[in-house]
């Protein structure tokens, strides 16, 4: 039988806000256990919530950006459990109605064409506190840092047939989230987190498969081994004769496996009602204008724009704009080196190698794009080769100083000297008499070999050009 | 000096006729007579004298307002920093916060000098304060029975004459009921009026602080003190704070439109005598010029109901809070989570609370939810849309407080409903989020009656005027229980 998979995605994004959705507390990242969570975050009694209105703006941000309907009133609700690191005893979140409405993401498939994945709602809520299980016996640690941090969970469609697609979804909203602004997207962290819906039907079937909601899925490349695991297993499943159970489970990646996380726990009544403390939000038709009207470039005008204004290719620019820290690298190397095909090469080629060899952020980078352009001026200007580039770059990444400096330094500029070239290109003939022969015999190939003896010769100074001119004219018999 | 007003004690201070710190002193050696009723659940006598010194030197420098030196109470479900705040449970027994609420911050600015924290039903559950875990209030105009609830320590001692004023919460009548049944005034502000930061939540879309008193024109000091913007509490309104007390002076019973609801009058179980001194009070606005106009508010016996559905079910999630993990009451020796959780709640909560935790908890479930808690919301506005049309054609609705006088301690406590019935008056009034007052309006049976104004939302400088303009007119407001005051 041929299976089709449906998964749809939830993902949260932490919003970045200074502070936290209900209370003045900050929320960065890493500070000592329970230091940032003020007398709202512990849950103490008689505190209020007051909700954080630039986690409201990223919310439209993101409304805007997919192109959805923001509520003119929505509801915060609360979402009844008990856990040692929900301090209230509840989640301020919202149920019935959203901040954002339906929208949609268009994601590129590997074959080229494009595929529009409905957004079902995007609701703003606070996260949870973290229980500690380690260092401690007999008991469990609770650190509230985290609890009360803005969080939009983006609710997508069932629309996602694959993991690869999933992977595709994911990442177009990171990539998303960064360019407005609203979320760091950093995953080591927490900061932006996927559980995945997935379920298997017959081709053809109309109804959905029961489905397995899939968590820990704190990378792209775990949510690709996730959904592949957990298709096969509801497959096997069923083809043994069984039935998928509605269930979260979780994806241990050591082992590469989903397991069933809750048993009983799984019959959880929420109890969600409309939360007293806090009055209906309302967002008017004027903060929405004001906020579409601050909006960055978005990644898919960006990216018609790079294909466009800088005559790219698709792939080139969808590269270039899969992130707005790299879009922004790449046209401030243009701004000073119009070569845009060159510059392209260059950011997606050697600088992103040399990135991601480092781990680092294009914010680390020792060869900022000043630097980067300055460089490739001289290979438009052609005072070195695309080769002799690439020894510059990797001096100026460890720091000897930009290209003009370097080039002098190392004394790289290029050999364009007509009679220098010739010398070196007689040398080269005059030395291989046998494969002169063998050339001269027909066997052209060795063309390639002569032009290698020559830049060896020059140390690769040599103007590539000028010395397969020479070359040619020599061999083919002068 | 403990028949006196605040107005009166704050003029003997200015005279000089005593200071604060001597006042303060009677006042604690009265609380300490007055032990045998149970009103106070803390006292704090060396804060109260230091707050008492400062108020004297503040006074000295020429800085006093109406309340400074002035001591009061707080009931025990506002936070005090520092100072123990129980909320009358056993959960919360040696809960000691370290923040003020805005109520308490607000008093203090005043000059107002806190001599302790009062006696309260349970997290403000129950109306005749027998649910508090220290302990049931007597009521000092008969002891045997009980001074109604919530706010049952504030009225008692208010009407004990142990302070002059003291604060309360009211979520369904928890200021009025009590005012009424101890002879003493007591306002309800507009939902929103006053901060609820830092007051323990009950139900927060009905909870609202305010002030208790010997008469309307202390409730006008109090509130002028209590009310103001607060952007920490999402709820509360952003509009000026009248002067109450200058308005007072300016108002005229003349030509008001009273409106007396014709349900108020027939309600089932009501106390004859109750109803006739409350004619007797509608009388004397009549002649005082006031215009008397029967109408309806249809829905009225909808508002029990829909409040026992409402208001637990908020409960129920507020008090989800209290789970023995960061504060509060912890079981010994918890074998897991869901034991800590189970244990320290059963023995941190009393059979009330538990009950409203219990009822709300259901409301809310999946398959009840819009059966009980939608269906809730539905009435609560049509109960509130029959306020606005009243409101419409009348000024003020005016009606009994409560159906009866003082119950004896223990006559209603097995009996749930009997004892909710006792709110019926006051209820609704919640439901909308209007100001309501109760202030004194004879006796039955050597017992207070209360006569409940009721006025449009903000419409408190009006409900204090008429208050006043009655309290010109009679006495009942100054009637002490024997062998007190």
């Amino acid at each position: 039988m041929q299976w089709e998979t449906v998964i749809g995605l939830e993902l949260h994004a932490q919003l970045a806000t200074n502070t936290k959705i209900f209370s003045g507390a900050s929320t960065a990242y890493g500070a000592s256990a329970n230091t940032q969570a003020c007398a709202i975050d512990l849950g103490m009694p008689g505190m209020l919530p007051v909700l954080n209105e630039r986690a409201v703006q990223y919310a439209i941000r993101l409304g805007l950006a997919l192109d959805a309907e923001v509520a003119g009133r929505s509801v915060f609700a609360r979402k009844n459990y008990f856990y040692p690191d929900l301090p209230k005893g509840y989640q301020i979140s919202q149920y019935e109605i959203p901040v954002v409405g339906r929208g949609h993401l268009d994601i590129d498939l590997d074959d080229g064409s494009r595929k529009r994945i409905g957004v079902t709602r995007a609701h703003l809520e606070e996260d949870a506190g973290k229980s500690l299980h380690e260092g401690f016996t007999a008991m469990s640690g609770i650190d509230l840092n985290r609890a009360g941090t803005p969080l939009l969970e983006i609710v997508s469609e069932p629309d996602l047939r694959s993991a690869a697609e999933a992977v595709a979804y994911m990442k177009k909203m990171h990539a998303l989230v960064r360019y407005l602004g609203i979320c760091d997207g950093n995953m080591q962290e927490g900061s932006f987190r996927c559980d995945a819906n997935v379920s298997v039907r017959p081709v053809g079937q109309l109804e959905f498969g029961t489905r397995a909601e899939l968590k820990n899925l704190n990378s792209f490349r775990f949510v690709e081994r996730a959904i592949h695991y957990e298709v096969e297993r509801q497959i096997a499943h069923i083809q043994e004769g069984g039935s998928v159970v509605q269930e979260t489970r979780l994806f241990d990646a050591d082992r590469g496996v989903t397991r069933s996380m809750r048993g009983k726990e799984e019959a959880n009544d929420y109890r969600y009602f409309p939360d007293p403390d806090l009055l209906p939000l309302e967002i008017s038709v004027e903060q929405i204008q004001a906020v579409r009207e601050a909006l960055p470039e978005l990644p898919d005008a960006k990216r018609e724009r790079f294909v466009s204004e800088y005559g790219l290719g698709d792939y080139d620019a969808a590269v270039l704009t899969s992130s707005r820290e790299l879009a922004d690298y790449f046209e401030a190397v243009v701004a000073r080196s119009p070569d845009a095909k060159l510059a392209a090469n260059w950011v997606m080629g050697e600088f992103s190698a040399a990135l991601n060899k480092a781990g680092l952020e294009i914010s680390q980078s020792p060869v900022d794009a000043d630097a980067l352009a300055g460089l490739l001026l001289r290979i438009a200007d052609e005072t070195i080769s695309g080769k002799i580039a690439k020894e510059v770059f990797e001096a100026m990444w460890q720091g000897q100083g930009d290209a003009d400096r370097v080039i002098a330094d190392q004394g790289l500029e290029q050999v364009k000297d007509t009679g220098a070239i010739e010398a070196m290109v007689d040398e080269a003939i005059a030395a291989n008499p046998q494969q002169l022969e063998q050339y001269r015999a027909g066997k052209t190939k060795l063309m390639g070999f002569f032009v290698g003896q020559v830049m060896k010769a020059s140390g690769g100074k040599a103007n590539p050009q000028q010395v397969n001119d020479i070359l040619k004219a020599r061999l083919d018999g002068e | 000096m403990h028949d006196r007003t605040i107005a009166e004690l704050s003029a003997a201070l200015e005279r000089g006729d005593f200071s604060s710190v001597e006042l303060t002193q009677a006042t604690l050696s009265a609380i300490d007579k007055g032990a045998e009723l149970n009103a106070f659940i803390t006292t704090t006598p060396d804060l109260a004298l230091a707050q008492a010194q400062a108020a004297d030197e503040a006074r000295a420098r020429g800085e006093a307002t109406a309340l400074t030196g002035i001591p009061i109470a707080h009931k025990d479900i506002f936070c005090t920093n520092g100072v123990r705040t129980s909320c009358a449970s056993r959960m919360l027994d040696t809960f000691v916060p370290p923040y003020d609420a805005h109520v308490v911050e607000q008093m203090r600015a005043a000059g107002a000098v806190m001599v302790g924290k009062t006696n309260m039903d349970e997290f403000a559950m129950g109306s005749s304060n027998e649910t508090s875990w220290y302990g049931p209030v007597k009521n000092p105009w008969d002891k045997s029975c009980v001074p109604g609830g919530s706010s049952g320590g504030s009225a008692a001692a208010v009407a004990a004459g142990l302070v002059a004023g003291a604060t309360g919460t009211d979520t369904g009548g928890s200021i009025r009921q009590p005012a009424a049944l101890t002879g003493i005034s007591g306002l309800k502000p507009t939902y929103g009026r006053v901060s609820r930061y830092g007051m323990i939540a009950f139900a927060s879309s009905l909870d609202q602080a305010g002030p208790m008193a010997r008469s309307a024109e202390d409730l006008a000091l109090m509130l002028e003190a209590m009310a103001g913007f607060d952007a920490r509490d999402s709820t509360c309104v952003n509009t000026a704070v009248p002067n109450y007390q200058a308005s007072l002076q300016d108002f005229n019973l003349k030509g008001l439109k009273i409106g007396l609801p014709r349900e108020y009058f027939a309600a089932e179980g009501m106390d004859s005598a109750v109803t006739q001194a409350v004619e007797a009070a509608v009388e004397t606005l009549r002649e005082a010029g006031a215009e008397i106009h029967e109408i309806s508010l249809p829905n009225t016996e909808l508002a029990v109901p829909v409040y026992y559905v409402i208001a637990p079910a908020e409960a129920s999630s507020n008090l989800s809070r209290f789970d023995g993990v960061r504060y509060g009451h912890r079981c010994d020796n918890p074998e897991d989570l869901e034991d800590l959780y189970k244990r320290s709640r059963a023995e941190g909560f009393g059979e009330e609370v538990k009950r409203r935790i219990m009822v709300g908890t259901y409301a809310l479930s999946a398959g009840y939810f819009d059966a009980y808690y939608l269906k809730a919301q539905q009435v609560r506005r049509m109960i509130r849309d029959d306020f606005a049309k009243a409101f419409e054609s009348v000024d003020i609705i005016a009606g009994p407080t409560a159906p009866s006088t003082a119950f004896a301690i223990g006559a209603k406590a097995d009996d749930p409903v009997q004892m909710y019935l006792s709110d019926i008056f006051t209820i609704a009034v919640n439901l909308a989020g209007l100001p309501a007052l109760s202030v004194p309006a004879g006796l039955a049976d050597s017992r207070p009656v209360g006569l409940q104004l009721i006025g449009n939302h903000f419409a408190e400088a009006q409900l204090l005027g008429a208050a006043h303009g009655y309290q010109q007119r009679t006495d009942w407001h100054t009637q002490r229980p024997a062998g007190e005051g």
